[in-house]
């Protein structure tokens, strides 16, 4: 990557010749971060797919030929894997963070573009070796997105073989892709910030996007190295992560590994991810939030020191995902505490979203519903995760139908709530024109409500004990036949909230030819990007001059102002009248 | 307005669900009752919150929406304001961490006059192990794990000669003692979890893990496995039966010690033939089936599956069902072989008996039925030979008519669903992918084209193990 | 100006001052990149030997005989790393014969420090009970790989700057190569040590 950043034109844009280079081989972020996006929600739509196969199982069972339980822990998996890291992970940093980075710090570009440009493709490839797993002898890989050994490579699990081989070099290729990028994002924050552009002004957005980038950078290493250890104890027969095994009655040829190893390497990837995904959805939606109720993020440093601070706790909770996997019982104390502690900063993020709305002058546009709907949402979604971060609560919980409510709630329906009302806010400085008003309701109001339907009603098959990961409940005990109609009722509202996702793909598509002329900044923003002299902004992104910053990201109603917002762009001799006191009440 | 009032429905409606819900905890059977207080605090502390936050956000998008002529407030922060929600944050917090450290140091403490016994995971299911009069569990190797002796127990360790090896989904233990079980498996991780008695923990190949409990109720529970551990995973099930003290001795004795079962005398083929005239005449001479008879092919069979289904038929888990015509034929059969003993020889006669493919009489899709096999696979083996570490009987050579039969039998819950059938549950599961009877027949069409066994030269031996003594009803 | 007192600056209070330039404008951005870049592999090295300090303890270790060669190509590499350091200092005074004459040599001896490692792996190859799934020759052969792989990366952009500079451009024109690559061999070096350091005690 070194070799390739050293390899990098440095502060050179070559302007694109020919449709090829401009949209296919581009090395502008901009078209970078919409093939990104394009890539991410095509492979998304799969893992959305897959959502309803593994519903339809649950909530009718035996109803369908194609869905056996080994082809239902594929769907699971693929399900998890895909929505986790390869829409997710790649939409937020892939695309919101190569689109508005550069932006809105005022850059021309990313500092390495061609290096850019590659992490794109080699993001590809990672999709495409992901996808060819459904085409190879025994299929993809069944063991749960978390791939645990011994079973991801035992073959009582589905695609033990090829299945996980692909799936693993994916991930390794995923991770390169992502560091390239990331480096790009990092150093491009670092270095390229426009005049005046002080760490202290870039928006919340860009803050949350940067921190996050970090995150991925230390902590992809944790899966890259528990991914390579364990493709070779599945090619090679090394015993990293495998102990000695009877195998289906057989004796293996592994001994003294240890599954644990593993969890603890991915979890400690595994947890900073769910806040790679979080912080630049807190990020964007703070600033959606400002700019459509007209008044200043409410405690901005604050926002600051709560991304910095939950960003570095993040890798110091990481095993409160193993309370009940075998480890040293005594970890979870300390890892208890850590859990509980960072529920503090990401409380004050709430509070102060809130806090923006109090005495603003709201615009119920559909960037605002679906932030204030991040809002409800995330509130339950964090609130559930103080259940099974203590330690004593997580036993009866852990594995059950709550863990599965819990994370798609905080880390599956907050983040694409907060990515669709960003898609809504951006669309205009994308593509020049607004997306379908009418048609953003009707799918706001699906998906908000529809989610909601989903998955708070799943938290009280957790507390009756219903365990996840099942094909099907059989008889029990204690499962009363009412949970199956709950299921079915789960269901039903998952393929409605889906169906109507297909609407929003249609309004992107629709208004991209029909769709209002947007301006340069409808919203009235103040951040840079809706300053460009052009919309969309061309390349390089400035014109002659570049930008040079004046104020902070938020100056939206100022007492005194001719107007309810100030660009950051506009100096401070143009607006004399801005109150200058520190704010104690 | 909408949304505000749309928000305020969504709260109402979310603390009414939590309260008319029917899904909530099943009773408690165990002494945990602290984890449950727990939760209870948790939840009346995140309600408030979440009562609190949300109705707070829906009055501020009503109060303060969109009008043209006002103007929004300026205030970067407020540090008292701030200040204040992070210190009431803390102490919300502090009081539902608090509590939850003490009960966490209660689990983690296992008391002194806990008594241990051992659950031994495997794709897909459990066996347990109690320590003899010495109190004292045997050392075991998964290196020494093979057919006949499953647990892996160490034969030269004496103090696992008195262990009770208990080859069974069901286990029982005595109420109001409190328990610690030592978690050990074979292949995968898997996870020993009782609803009722609100804990678990997952069995890691390599190491033992434990937790313990006392459980309080008697009654039977189920015991789930809740770490995904293959495509059987959720049919590995089990149960516990909490007894008292006097019925659970007498559950215990009913199995035989580890050196018991080692001590059994082999079989005796030649009297076995005797008792085989009997099964004979519907069965064939050579055991080679008889379809006018509705007699299946049993040379060539798995002893083990041969043994585990004589004793069914015995006990009345097989051949009691009232639509399972030609399994209560075999009911009083079975009754006539008198003892264990008297079982196993005649297992080792059939093992003598020539074992030549079975004819085909099943038609239907080959390729097709060989998509289906894929997951039978999975426990059957991909040559239909059968695998004994998953009580999965072999298919390949044997009676085709039959299999569908059976098929149709487990899909239908003729087979498969009493209480005393333990494996029969899983069939069950796994027939009900099988929507239609032209599946079964490709099914079964593409099983005759596997080839039988060669099993030359091969020993193939009874199970001794740690089958029942005598038959003891579960429930 | 600090982290901390960065973080503590209060944004919205207007200034008349005129905008400051961003203080690493002038920094070369591949320098910033390479600093990030070694972060994110000291992650990898420092989990990969988390991994192996915890597998060690398991029951089936058995430590590997430490092999002479391992001194030799530890001598090699650091006067790979010196080598380097006399060459950025002769790219920093513009003396392009100097230079060559470093760079070529950095190079040359990487590459002995390479092969001195396959001959290691060779050694334990073919050291009679030793096989490949062996935990801790596998681990030694992986921790030694992933380094190795490192090194054949740095030697990607070191051809780079060699090709350049016989080419015929100036030593100035390639003067931040040569810095960079100093700095990822240097810091490939203090990797190494650390895992010999490693091997050796275990």
């Amino acid at each position: 990557m070194v070799a390739v950043a050293i390899a990098d034109q440095e502060q050179v844009l070559h302007e694109p010749q020919s449709f090829i280079s401009r949209y296919i081989w581009s090395q502008d972020h901009k078209v970078i971060a919409i093939q990104y996006a394009i890539t991410a929600i095509a492979v998304g739509l799969v893992a959305l797919v897959l959502s309803w196969l593994i519903r339809l199982q649950i909530g009718f069972p035996n109803a369908f030929d194609f869905i056996d339980p080994a082809s239902y822990y594929q769907f699971v998996t693929m399900h998890g894997m895909i929505m986790v890291i390869y829409l997710l992970t790649a939409l937020l940093l892939g695309g919101f963070g190569n689109y508005l980075i550069p932006l809105m710090i005022g850059a021309r570009d990313m500092v390495f573009p061609y290096m850019n440009m590659l992490s794109y493709w080699v993001y590809l490839l990672a999709v495409l070796v992901l996808m060819a797993s459904f085409f190879v002898p025994g299929g993809p890989t069944g063991a749960g997105w978390t791939l645990y050994p011994p079973q991801a490579i035992l073959q009582g699990t589905p695609g033990a073989t090829w299945g996980i081989i692909l799936m693993l070099l994916s991930l390794v290729i995923f991770i390169v892709a992502f560091t390239m990028g990331g480096l790009n994002y990092v150093t491009t924050v670092l270095q390229a910030r426009t005049r005046g552009m002080t760490l202290m002004r870039m928006p919340l957005s860009v803050w949350g996007l940067f921190v996050a980038t970090i995150l991925g950078l230390l902590a992809f290493p944790a899966l890259l190295v528990s991914g390579v250890m364990m493709l070779l104890d599945q090619v090679i027969g090394t015993s990293f992560f495998m102990p000695a095994i009877v195998d289906m009655g057989e004796q293996s040829t592994y001994s003294g590994g240890s599954p644990i190893l593993f969890q603890h390497l991915f979890w400690f990837f595994g947890h900073p991810e769910v806040y790679i995904v979080a912080l630049p959805a807190f990020g964007i939606v703070s600033d959606i939030l400002s700019t459509h109720a007209r008044k200043n993020i409410f405690g901005y440093r604050m926002m600051i020191w709560a991304i910095v601070i939950i960003g570095g706790m993040s890798f110091i909770v990481w095993a409160h995902h193993m309370y009940v996997s075998g480890m040293n019982p005594y970890f979870g104390f300390f890892f208890a505490t850590t859990t509980l502690i960072i529920a503090v900063p990401t409380a004050i993020k709430v509070y102060n979203w809130v806090l923006t709305l109090w005495q603003g002058n709201i615009r119920l546009t559909v960037p605002m519903l679906f932030a204030i709907g991040f809002i409800f949402t995330f509130v339950n979604g964090g609130l559930t995760g103080l259940f099974l971060g203590n330690v004593t609560v997580d036993l009866p919980l852990s594995d059950t139908y709550f863990v599965v409510a819990h994370f798609h709630m905080v880390m599956g329906v907050s983040p694409i709530l907060v990515i669709f009302a960003a898609i809504y806010h951006w669309y205009p400085k994308i593509t020049g024109r607004m997306l379908d008003d009418t048609m953003g309701k009707i799918h706001f109001w699906t998906t908000f409500l529809g989610t909601y339907a989903i998955y708070f009603p799943m938290h009280y098959l957790g507390f009756l004990g219903v365990p996840r990961r099942y094909f099907a409940f059989g008889v029990t005990g204690f499962i009363p036949e009412s949970a199956q109609m709950l299921n079915a009722t789960i269901t039903i509202a998952a393929l409605f909230v889906g169906v109507f996702q297909f609407l929003f793909l249609f309004n992107l598509v629709w208004s991209l030819f029909k769709g209002k002329q947007a301006g340069s900044n409808p919203w009235e923003a103040t951040t840079l990007e809706w300053q460009t002299p052009q919309t969309p902004p061309a390349h390089g992104n400035w014109g002659p001059e570049l930008p040079e910053v004046h104020r902070w990201a938020y100056d939206y109603s100022v007492p005194g102002a001719p107007r309810d917002f100030i660009p950051q762009t506009v100096p401070f001799s143009e607006t004399p009248f801005q109150i200058d006191t520190e704010h104690e009440s | 307005m909408t949304l505000s009032i749309v928000l305020v429905l969504m709260i109402a409606g979310s603390i009414l669900f939590h309260f008319l819900s029917p899904w909530y905890f099943t009773p408690i059977a165990s002494n945990w009752g602290a984890i449950d207080a727990t939760i209870e605090l948790t939840f009346w502390i995140t309600g408030f919150v979440f009562t609190a936050v949300n109705l707070f956000l829906a009055y501020a998008v009503f109060k303060y929406r969109y009008q043209a002529n006002r103007r929004a407030a300026y205030e970067p922060e407020n540090k008292k304001l701030e200040l204040w929600l992070t210190g009431l944050t803390t102490i919300g917090v502090v009081a539902m961490l608090a509590p939850g450290l003490f009960v966490w140091s209660d689990f983690v403490n296992v008391p002194k006059e806990a008594h241990s016994f051992e659950v031994l995971g495997q794709q897909w299911h459990w066996g347990f192990r109690f320590p003899g009069k010495d109190g004292q569990l045997g050392t075991v190797d998964s290196r020494l794990i093979n057919l006949d002796n499953p647990f892996g127990m160490n034969p030269d360790d004496p103090a696992g000669q008195d262990d009770v090896l208990i080859n069974s989904n069901v286990v029982h233990l005595p109420v109001d003692k409190p328990v610690r079980a030592l978690l050990r498996s074979k292949d995968v991780i898997h996870n020993f979890a009782v609803p009722q008695f609100r804990v678990k923990m997952d069995l890691v190949p390599g190491i033992v893990t434990f937790l313990w409990f006392t459980p309080t109720k008697t009654g039977t529970y189920d015991i789930l496995c809740e770490e995904l551990c293959g495509i059987g995973h959720h049919v590995m099930r089990g149960k516990v039966v909490v007894d008292e003290a006097a019925d659970f001795q007498t559950w215990l004795d009913s199995y035989p010690t580890y050196a018991e079962v080692q001590a059994r005398p082999p079989p005796d083929p030649v009297a076995g033939a005797a008792a085989f005239v009997l099964c004979a005449t519907c069965h064939g001479a050579q055991g080679e089936g008889n379809i006018d008879q509705h007699g299946p092919k049993l040379s060539g069979q798995e002893p083990w599956y041969l043994k585990r289904q004589l004793e069914y038929f015995k006990q009345g888990v097989r051949g009691t069902h009232a639509e399972d015509a030609y399994g209560k034929l075999m009911a009083p059969m079975a009754a006539t072989l008198i003892n264990e003993q008297a079982i196993d020889n005649v297992i080792a006669y059939i093992q003598t008996l020539p074992d030549d493919p079975a004819p085909s009489t099943v038609h239907g899709n080959v390729d097709k039925g060989e998509k289906t096999y894929r997951l039978c696979a999975y426990c059957h083996g991909p040559k239909g030979h059968g695998r004994w570490a998953l009580n999965a009987p072999r298919q390949a050579g044997m009676s085709d008519w039959y299999l569908v039969t059976q098929l149709k039998n487990f899909k239908h819950e003729i087979r498969g669903s009493h209480s005393g059938d333990l494996y029969g549950g899983q069939m069950s599961a796994m027939a009900k992918t099988l929507s239609s009877d032209a599946i079964i027949n490709n099914l079964v069409a593409y099983i005759n084209t596997l080839p039988p066994p060669d099993r030359a030269g091969q020993i193939v031996s009874v199970m001794p193990g740690a089958q029942k003594r005598r038959a003891v009803a579960d429930e | 100006m600090s982290i901390l007192s960065t973080l503590m600056t209060m944004p919205w209070i207007a200034s008349a001052e005129p905008p400051a330039e961003n203080p690493l404008a002038s920094t070369s951005p591949k320098k910033v990149a390479l600093v990030v870049f070694l972060g994110v592999v000291s992650s990898v090295f420092f989990l990969f030997i988390a991994a192996y300090l915890i597998r060690m303890n398991y029951g089936d270790w058995r430590p590997l005989r430490d092999s002479q060669i391992l001194w030799l190509n530890t001598l090699v590499l650091v006067a790979s790393s010196f080598a380097f350091q006399r060459a950025r200092n002769a790219a920093g005074k513009e003396q392009r014969q100097s230079t060559t004459r470093y760079l070529l040599l950095a190079g040359f001896l990487t590459l002995v420090f390479l092969s001195g490692q396959l001959w290691v792996w060779q050694q334990i190859n073919s050291d009679g009970n030793r096989i490949l799934t062996d935990p801790a020759s596998a681990f030694f052969y992986l921790l030694t790989g992933v380094h190795g792989l490192h090194l054949l990366g740095g030697l990607y952009v070191w051809l780079r700057t060699v090709i350049r500079i016989l080419s015929g451009y100036s030593a100035m024109t390639v003067r931040l190569s040569v810095e960079l690559c100093s700095v990822y061999w240097h810091y490939l070096l203090l990797v190494w040590l650390l895992l010999f350091g490693l091997l050796l005690a275990t």
